[in-house]
């Protein structure tokens, strides 16, 4: 590094120090207290090694960045663009913004893998492609396959990221067709066969195959996650989260680069870990998750049982239970958050607490739609911390609540998750919240929740459902609760 | 393929560490913390944003297609490091300070 002086010495100690940043950083966001720091100090490493790049790199020849025009507008245009977007979402609408941010990260790195390619194929065009001018100490078989597998995984973690955004904001439904998983297979082997093609047999005929690469790679993004279903998207977004940080690594690779080697691995490695943990919560394997055979082909079978009668509870009724009750506990789900009840709910809390009601949220690790979502959600609205119980937790102490209010959530508290082998979520551990007394249920109708599966829950005797908009209901339940 | 280990030897041990780290750092997560964790890793595999400058920085200032490509790479990656860590600084916003003031939660009930 010595050899091009002072600069690159000095660009080597920042890039160790924004590593240490990001390790720190990811460290301390696992812990309530100090997430917050741990996110600062990340970013503020990020910063350095931002700063440190464009004014101290070295490229193998020695010489300086130029086109700081470039550079300069368009990180002043990412910046304006992403803070505005960050600070305006709402709480609800964070898991598709995270799924965005993803989505341009992978963008990112298929962008650089493509122009790195056109270059590497330029100079081979300059000085004959008999020789081999490459200069770089990276051999060119792995210079390459960094290229290639920039482009495949960014191009996957890009298409997969847009498709589970706009799935999570509604716009684009569940679709899937027979012989999908075929097709996708066959276009993953092919975009495989053709890496390890070009690897080996490039030359000035057939290197424009290359482009084939992106390509194929954003039509296998779209198709692999079109069919998954709305309760897979947590899984799917942690999963692409880490594609994209294999794709920064690979870009680390390709520049000899530490500081983009650590922050993509530490993310990627990080990530599939994550990914896993998300599988075992609802007892699915992630092969299963990928396959993506969850949302259309069950539908139909569990459709067929329509399930017998359930009866209505009215708003006082259900105030009167609860006012009266020792112990209520609350089990928020996506319903929740679409109707931005947590600010209600939490006032509803808070009434009852006055009363000598004992309230405590259940929150199973799936609920919303992305882990931990719910978490965020009811701090948003100040609910203490220690008020929200785990699902182990929650299952133990069901036994001695009087009523359960289940607010929008609807597959976490499924029994057939425990009774019924043929349904597509058993085996997935759910709230028990048969157990208690009493369950009230918030929907705004009888139709099945996010997997699409029906629920005997509703049509159990003790639950009573409690039609409306889950803001709406409990504006009125809080109503009701200060007459009494 | 030797020859490969031996020259990247650095880079083999760096990957080896990081994917170690990288799963011993997140093991011990509460469920609370997953989002705002994802969210932070998200920005973090931001990074990606300093690839996106040396592509654009090396490229020659007449070769318009690399220079659009890489002022793209540029705009993306940096709406991921900076939408990334900003969203994550929101979320946990909310977990501090709840004692403190509980009724002036700004920024809150915007709708």
């Amino acid at each position: 590094m010595g050899k091009f002086g002072g600069a690159s010495v000095i660009l080597a100690l920042v890039y160790i120090i924004s590593s240490v940043t990001f390790i720190v950083g990811l460290k301390m966001l696992s812990h309530p207290a100090k997430a917050r720091n741990g996110n600062l100090i990340a970013a503020a490493g990020m910063t350095l090694a931002i700063i440190g790049t464009i004014f101290l790199y070295k490229d193998e020849n020695g010489n300086a960045l130029h086109n700081y025009g470039w550079i300069f507008s368009g990180i002043m245009i990412g910046a304006i663009i992403g803070t505005l977007a960050a600070k305006k979402v709402q709480m609800t609408a964070m898991p598709e913004m995270v799924s965005m941010f993803n989505g341009m990260g992978g963008a990112c790195a298929a962008l650089i893998s493509i122009v790195e390619f056109n270059h590497f194929t330029e100079v081979f065009t300059k000085s004959g492609w008999s020789e081999v001018p490459w200069q770089l100490t990276v051999n060119m078989t792995g210079h390459l396959l960094t290229m290639y597998a920039g482009a495949l995984i960014g191009g996957v973690s890009f298409a997969g990221s847009m498709i589970a955004w706009g799935k999570l904001n509604g716009k684009i439904k569940d679709y899937s067709f027979k012989g999908q998983h075929i097709l996708n297979l066959a276009m993953f082997v092919l975009a495989l066969v053709l890496i390890i093609y070009l690897l080996f047999q490039l030359d000035p005929a057939n290197y424009r195959l290359f482009y084939l690469i992106p390509v194929l790679s954003l039509a296998y993004g779209v198709l692999f996650v079109l069919p998954i279903g709305g309760a897979d998207m947590p899984v799917v977004i942690s999963l692409l989260n880490s594609f994209t940080g294999v794709a920064a690594a690979c870009g680390g690779f390709l520049y000899n680069n530490k500081v983009m080697l650590t922050g993509g691995i530490l993310v990627g490695a990080a990530g599939t870990l994550l990914t896993i943990l998300m599988c075992k919560a609802m007892n699915r394997s992630l092969k299963n998750v990928l396959i993506g055979n969850f949302g259309g082909n069950h539908i139909t079978a569990s459709q067929n049982k329509t399930g017998g009668n359930y009866k209505e509870i009215s708003v006082s009724d259900a105030a009167v239970a609860m006012a009266y009750a020792r112990k209520v506990m609350i089990v928020p789900g996506y319903g929740l958050a679409v109707a931005q009840a947590q600010h209600a709910c939490h006032e509803l809390e808070k009434l009852l607490e006055e009363k000598s009601v004992e309230v405590k949220y259940a929150i199973h690790p799936v609920a919303g739609r992305m882990p931990g979502h719910m978490n965020v959600l009811l701090a948003e609205a100040d609910v203490n911390y220690e008020n929200l119980l785990e699902m182990d937790q929650a299952n133990d102490e069901f036994k001695t609540t009087d009523v359960v209010l289940i607010l929008g959530a609807n597959d976490v508290v499924n029994p057939a998750a425990k009774t019924d082998p043929s349904s597509p979520i058993y085996g997935m551990p759910v709230l028990e919240v048969e157990e208690s007394k009493m369950v009230i249920v918030n929907k705004r109708s009888m139709k099945p929740g996010y997997a699409g599966i029906e629920n005997e829950l509703f049509f159990h005797p003790k639950t009573s459902m409690l039609f409306g908009d889950a803001k709406t209901v409990l504006q009125q339940l809080i109503a009701e609760v200060k007459m009494l | 393929m030797l020859n490969w280990i031996s020259e990247n030897q650095q880079i083999i041990y760096i990957v080896i560490l990081m994917i170690f780290l990288g799963i011993e750092v997140i093991g011990h997560v509460p469920s609370v913390l997953h989002t705002p964790l994802m969210s932070g890793a998200n920005a973090i595999h931001g990074v990606v944003i300093i690839g996106a400058i040396i592509v654009t920085g090396k490229a020659e200032s007449n070769n318009y297609v690399a220079l659009i490509l890489g002022f793209l790479a540029v705009i993306l990656g940096t709406l991921n490091v900076v939408g990334g860590f900003v969203v994550t600084n929101r979320m946990l916003e909310m977990f501090k300070g709840k004692k403190a003031s509980s009724n002036s939660s700004k920024g809150g009930e915007k709708k």
